[in-house]
């Protein structure tokens, strides 16, 4: 590789990482769920219990609420803050029946994590009671468990990212070849703002290696309609961009849903989107068949559940498809 | 057709600022389904559509699209404005539909391609 090469791979990284930290924190608080962040050892008395059962539970646990729930249904939640007006007011005794809070809000256990910090902002509570789909009391999230969670996927996600930029270019593409440019871009779900950015970058990164007009657009295209369904279709994922031994590759990964059938998704014409994202002018069904027309190399792999990866590649050596 | 024709044969309004008008485009396309505009619109063109949406902006930068013509007068939002202006993509609003539109800008190129 020429010391051009090094420093196009250098810079252009470097740039990723920048304009990719806000979307990593995004893309994170949108694919984690509730439940990915929830405590599941829950602490609860029944309806039965004294406000000073719940004052000695608390302290015990170190903790500042308690869900009063039984077989699973929650009735109402005694906060730190009864307990201080129970022993103000001289009745710590009774039952905290008589005392909790039973206008609950309440968080679901498959929201995202957006959800829940939405939560925080909008209603000052220190925490939120999670129910699964069933209405069952499944777990209590707090700022703190959010933010436990959140530091250690950065930290993997960081993991990641250096592992990936230490690995020699050549791990990629094979013993000998050369690599000229590697750009990896995030893309959000339902990011609309932002959508077509990555597209437009890759295009003109094109322009500056003097390649032709015409494979610009072709591989424009394919980055365009690539990075347009991980928008729309998926939970969210990566556009990458390489260039190498003269071929341009367009790869797009995603967390998922995945596709359940391949085939029928690559036909011209076939789309699951809503009428939401047809009114924004997608959603035509073209996606994946336009990609597949305009590159030289198209693969799809998909598993339910877990995601898809689609790859587009494109000679740069001039010869016309 | 220099861009002043196109505004002159849609009865037209620009919408974006700073526009260099001695500038011309070759072809035209019409279409308000994005992904057939980046399969299939020619470079050099005016787009005529009624999608007033930033994403619009997007594509025809990919494109190569110079002129959207924005039909049935509908307003263009102003982020939609502001990135046509940064990506050198002029908007005009024109009252016709996208067919009276269409049929026009034909004429206007001495035909149907």
């Amino acid at each position: 590789m020429d010391s051009q090469s090094v420093n196009a791979v250098g810079s252009t990284v470097r740039k990723t990482e920048a304009e990719g930290d806000a979307l990593v924190v995004m893309e994170l608080i949108q694919r984690l769920k509730v439940r990915d962040v929830m405590t599941r050892n829950l602490v609860t008395l029944s309806r039965s219990a004294t406000l000073r059962e719940a004052q000695l539970l608390m302290r015990e646990n170190h903790i500042s609420g308690i869900p009063i729930a039984e077989n699973g249904r929650l009735y109402g939640i005694v906060s730190i803050d009864d307990i201080i007006q129970a022993l103000d007011g001289g009745y710590i005794s009774e039952k905290c029946v008589s005392r909790m809070s039973t206008h609950l809000i309440v968080l679901e256990e498959d929201m995202p994590v957006s959800f829940a910090l939405g939560f925080f902002e909008n209603y000052k509570y220190g925490r939120f009671p999670v129910l699964s789909k069933d209405r069952a009391l499944v777990g209590i999230v707090s700022q703190r468990d959010i933010s436990r969670v959140m530091l250690y996927e950065l930290t993997q996600e960081i993991n990641r990212l250096e592992r990936q930029h230490t690995r020699a270019p050549e791990d990629r593409v094979g013993e000998g070849a050369q690599l000229y440019m590697l750009r990896e871009f995030p893309v959000v779900k339902y990011d609309f703002e932002n959508a077509g950015k990555a597209a437009n970058e890759i295009k003109r990164l094109l322009r500056e290696q003097g390649v032709a007009a015409r494979l610009t657009r072709r591989i424009a295209v394919a980055a365009y309609e690539l990075e347009i369904n991980i928008c729309v279709h998926s939970n969210g994922g990566t556009l990458s961009f390489v260039i190498s031994n003269g071929v341009a590759e367009v790869v797009a990964r995603d967390t998922g849903p995945g596709i359940e059938n391949v085939e029928w998704a690559c036909r011209d014409g076939t789309s699951t989107a809503n009428e939401w994202i047809r009114s924004l002018g997608f959603g035509a069904g073209m996606g994946l068949a336009n990609t597949k027309r305009v590159a030289d190399k198209f693969d799809i792999s998909s598993t339910l559940g877990k995601g898809t990866t689609v790859y587009a590649a494109f000679r740069l050596d001039g010869a016309e498809k | 057709m220099t861009f002043e024709e196109v505004r002159k044969s849609l009865d037209g309004v620009w919408v974006t600022d700073g526009l260099d008008d001695s500038q011309s485009v070759s072809n035209a396309y019409t279409s308000d389904l994005l992904s057939d505009v980046m399969g299939n619109a020619p470079d050099d063109s005016v787009l005529v559509t009624i999608q007033n949406h930033l994403n619009t902006i997007a594509v025809c930068t990919l494109a190569g699209i110079k002129i959207v013509a924005v039909c049935h007068d509908r307003d263009v939002p102003q982020d939609m404005k502001d990135a046509a202006e940064r990506e050198g993509v002029a908007i005009l609003r024109t009252p016709y539909d996208q067919f009276s539109a269409s049929c026009r800008l034909s004429e206007l190129c001495g035909g149907a391609r």
